[in-house]
């Protein structure tokens, strides 16, 4: 598949969070407010890249090679898990800007199930190694993308006046219902 | 997240039996309901319920997971020292849902495709790891088989509901068999991801709605 093709899929028609559905619990609980949505979402994009790549790498180099496939979900976690410490720690020591900006938002990124979902995608569809960087960079992109805008429509939300039982996740999900219809939109120019 | 920790004391009202076992599975099932009540686990709530096999597979998944789970880390967690839960409760929920994935592939392959790797993300799902977290490590094995089991069938009755609505109105369909004649087009709407967002939202505003009255 052709690598651009790749990219707007991944961030537009195919967008990980609302066409399938994964980091939702972050997606509902952290989108109160756009500026800790935009921290979240650069530090996933950056985990989610970073990870796509190492678990591409370690299933490619080592799983397959020694027959080790069943192993997969089980070293996956352990290889995010571990990533995110280190990253963590490099951060801490190197970046403290960064470190403030994001920093807070790693330790969540572990059980974030957006990051090993984007892992098995990648596994279960047999990309190259470009491709795996490519959908694991848009995926995160999209994921932002999509965070990013339901932080912001609820914030218009305090001004508006829908039914009373319709508290927050409720209302949160037929928000999140609309805004998956237009990025579904695009599905004709091009989907995964 | 906070409403997760532990066990609400049961109204009044709800001690139609008073075993404390009882008593733990209804608040799984109905207070602490996974989906609609704490709002956790929803990707694979939303992403398999298109069609009721599917939701019905996944449930149990999840429910056998959540049980065998509950079952190790309350019977061993006088020997997990506290620092490596975290790790602990990860190590044995990666072997579980290898299990199950080998079991499925093997003896429902269809849908094993079907539900792609949201078999695999029962790993990082919340529900599991928060009641591993906030009950199973604190009670016996008696009262983490209660919950795991009022817990689990509340996820499996929650995603039974999307899917019969979803499936239904979407497909005109139950369970794969035509209910609705193929004369009337079906609501394609929510047979696609977005309908399942407007079902979930639909389904929570009667939940709550119940719930208020209930309080009244």
């Amino acid at each position: 598949m052709n690598i651009l093709l790749l990219l707007f899929a991944s961030i537009v028609t195919s967008n990980i969070a609302l066409t399938y559905f994964l980091g939702m619990c972050p997606f509902v609980t952290i989108s109160k407010n756009v500026k800790v949505a935009f921290g979240m979402g650069m530090a996933v994009t950056f985990v989610m890249t970073v990870t796509a790549m190492a678990n591409y790498l370690i299933n490619h180099y080592v799983l397959i090679p020694f027959g080790l496939q069943y192993l997969q979900f089980l070293v996956f976690i352990v290889t995010i898990a571990a990533l995110v410490q280190v990253i963590e720690i490099f951060l801490d020591r190197y970046s403290p800007a960064l470190y403030a900006a994001f920093g807070i938002f790693l330790p969540l990124i572990t059980v974030n199930c957006a990051i090993l979902g984007v892992s098995l995608f990648v596994m279960l569809r047999v990309y190259n190694f470009w491709q795996t960087v490519v959908f694991g960079f848009g995926s995160g992109v999209g994921w932002m993308l999509a965070i990013i805008a339901i932080g912001g429509l609820r914030k218009k939300l305090i001004f508006s006046d829908p039914p009373e039982n319709f508290t927050a996740p409720g209302i949160t999900a037929i928000l999140a219902g609309i805004m998956a219809l237009a990025f579904i939109g695009f599905t004709g120019m091009a989907s995964l | 997240m906070a409403e997760t920790s532990g066990l609400k004391v049961p109204k009044k009202g709800y001690r139609l039996f008073k075993s404390k076992d009882w008593n733990v599975f209804i608040e799984g099932l109905w207070h602490n309901n996974p989906i609609f009540g704490m709002i956790l686990g929803l990707c694979s709530a939303l992403a398999v319920t298109n069609l009721m096999l599917n939701a019905l597979v996944m449930s149990l998944s999840v429910t056998v997971v959540l049980l065998v789970n509950s079952i190790i880390i309350s019977s061993i967690k006088h020997l997990i020292p506290d620092r490596v839960r975290m790790i602990a409760y990860m190590f044995i929920i990666s072997s579980l849902v290898i299990a199950v994935d080998l079991v499925l592939k093997v003896f429902l392959p269809d849908i094993s495709r079907a539900l792609g790797p949201y078999v695999a993300l029962i790993i990082t799902n919340c529900i599991i790891m928060g009641r591993a977290e906030s009950f199973a490590i604190n009670n016996s094995v008696k009262l983490a088989i209660s919950d795991a089991l009022g817990v689990g069938l509340g996820y499996g009755f929650s995603l039974m509901m999307l899917a019969f609505f979803r499936e239904l109105a979407g497909f005109g369909t139950l369970f794969g068999f035509r209910v609705i004649p193929e004369t009337i087009t079906p609501a394609a709407l929510l047979s696609i991801p977005p309908g399942a967002f407007f079902a979930l939202g639909t389904y929570i505003l009667v939940i709550t709605t119940i719930r208020k009255r209930r309080a009244k």
